[in-house]
């Protein structure tokens, strides 16, 4: 839960536009843009992850330490664990057969 | 030094060692608190102590989220979850952590619907995959990970779905540097500041550790040189007499925070009147529940909660380890009754409470080194 996991942004997802695929050492998940929303990560743009959410942007050298950081700690392969384990694969599937109101959508979350 | 052959920089921190041992005052005695559980951990794991002159000791903070949550917590949410027939969601590092009544890996063997999730965004998505089923998330951590909490309760509510809702066991820092401060038996000199929870909350709100404590701070990152740049940069303000705040860790800390983050918890949250803390008891304005805007999704105002109180083990001294007046093994139950196998106070439960991290790189080497020097003899 505390570890800041390092991933660079691979693709941003259509329709979801707070979500983002993020690779960590050849793992792709989908990690929430949310918090990121002041100053949007582009395609290429390297993130640190908190619990699924991508908290900051940092440099690719800053990733590369901070991933050799946590092998150094013995939480490299809990990180990877982690990576694994975010399951936001199918969001706007369930979302459609659950009928929430689309209308919502282009509403910011907060103003 | 233990590790050194592997740390980034060798001569860089030979560099900051040295700087540092210039800088300390040999007729002086350092205490510094390094507040974040994740620097603990790495303090330990890198044997920094070996390195540091003995005349500064570093005294492990509060910032555990899992050691210092009241046993009672625990035992209400799994309650709620049993009563009920609802899913209960918690990061894995909750798993094995016993409240009086089990551990929610021991509730999950009794049947409780017990649920591992990396991330409040994935119990989210369960519940969107299970509409008939209630989801309770049993949310926990510092300023870290509430933004992510708050942003989930956000899209549940915007999404309406309803069979959701968060425990909410979030803590605030800042409080609890606040209440060590206050505690009497306490003499510290500066803090090396945590470094996550300042992405979030940036470095201003230690401003006033500065400024009315006169003690200065340094937010710190996690690699040995980070720590190490860290505490060179506390001694040169004890040298000159200073006290403000640093940010040693600029690469991943803005001054000023993040400020969507603080944003959604803003919506969310409000600070609750009081909280207990395991080890440090109650502090007051020191953790978040939810705003009554988000009422439906908080399982406190949803379900009927016991409010159960479990007082720790009288022999063990948490308190004392966690304001540093006592070193962990120094506690009468380190390493016979408590040991990360068999927590049975809190900072014992996780791998970065200073008891399991101290446990597991000084305690065992020791041991070790004791069987072998039997052995020869």
């Amino acid at each position: 839960m505390c570890l800041a996991i390092p991933g660079r942004i691979v693709s941003l997802v259509p329709d979801e536009p707070h979500l983002g695929v993020v690779e960590v050492t050849g793992v792709r998940r989908r990690v929430d843009l949310g918090l990121l929303i002041e100053d949007m990560p582009k395609i290429g743009d390297w993130v640190l992850i908190h619990v699924g959410f991508a908290m900051s942007k940092i440099s690719e050298q800053d990733a590369a330490e901070q991933m050799q950081l946590l092998t150094m700690l013995g939480e490299g392969e809990a990180a990877m664990d982690e990576v694994r384990g975010y399951g936001l694969e199918e969001t706007a599937e369930l979302r459609s057969v659950r009928g929430s109101p689309g209308t919502k959508k282009d509403r910011p979350l907060y103003q | 030094m233990r590790y050194v052959d592997e740390f980034r920089d060798p001569e860089l921190i030979t560099k900051a060692a040295e700087e540092i041992r210039r800088l300390a005052e040999p007729e002086r005695h350092y205490r510094i608190m390094e507040v974040c559980g994740g620097h603990t951990h790495a303090i330990y794991r890198f044997g920094l102590k070996d390195i540091l002159p003995d005349n500064i000791e570093l005294i492990h903070g509060p910032g555990c989220p899992v050691c210092v949550l009241p046993m009672g917590r625990i035992d209400d949410g799994l309650d709620i979850a049993r009563k009920n027939d609802v899913i209960f969601a918690a990061f894995g590092d909750m798993m094995r952590v016993p409240g009086a009544h089990g551990s929610p890996f021991e509730h999950k063997a009794r049947g409780t619907d017990v649920r591992i999730v990396y991330s409040p965004a994935d119990a989210l998505q369960i519940a969107r995959r299970n509409p008939d089923r209630h989801v309770i998330f049993f949310a926990i951590g510092f300023e870290t990970t509430a933004p992510s909490t708050a942003l989930t309760l956000m899209r549940a509510k915007r999404e309406d779905i309803h069979n959701f809702s968060v425990f909410c066991n979030h803590v605030t820092i800042v409080p609890a540097i606040r209440a060590i401060l206050d505690s009497p038996d306490m003499r510290l000199d500066g803090f090396i500041g945590p470094g996550h929870v300042s992405t979030v909350i940036g470095c201003r709100p230690y401003e006033w550790i500065a400024r009315a404590e006169g003690k200065p701070v340094v937010t710190s990152g996690f690699e040995p040189l980070d720590l190490l740049q860290s505490i060179v940069m506390l001694l040169r303000q004890l040298r000159a007499g200073e006290a403000k705040v640093e940010n040693q860790y600029k690469r991943v800390v803005p001054w000023e925070g993040n400020r969507a983050a603080l944003k959604a918890m803003a919506e969310v949250f409000e600070l609750r009147p009081h909280f207990e803390w395991r080890g440090l008891g109650f502090i007051s304005q020191s953790a978040l529940r939810i705003r009554k805007e988000y009422a439906e999704w908080d399982s406190e105002q949803r379900f009927d909660v016991l409010e159960t109180r479990v007082a720790d083990p009288k022999a063990a001294q948490c308190g004392e380890v966690l304001k540093g007046v006592l070193k962990p093994a120094q506690c009468k139950l380190f390493g016979k009754e408590c040991t990360p196998e068999h927590p049975i106070g809190a900072l014992m439960v996780s791998s970065e409470g200073s008891c399991a991290a101290y446990y597991n790189y000084e305690y065992r080497k020791t041991a070790s080194l004791v069987t072998e020097i039997s052995s020869v003899a």
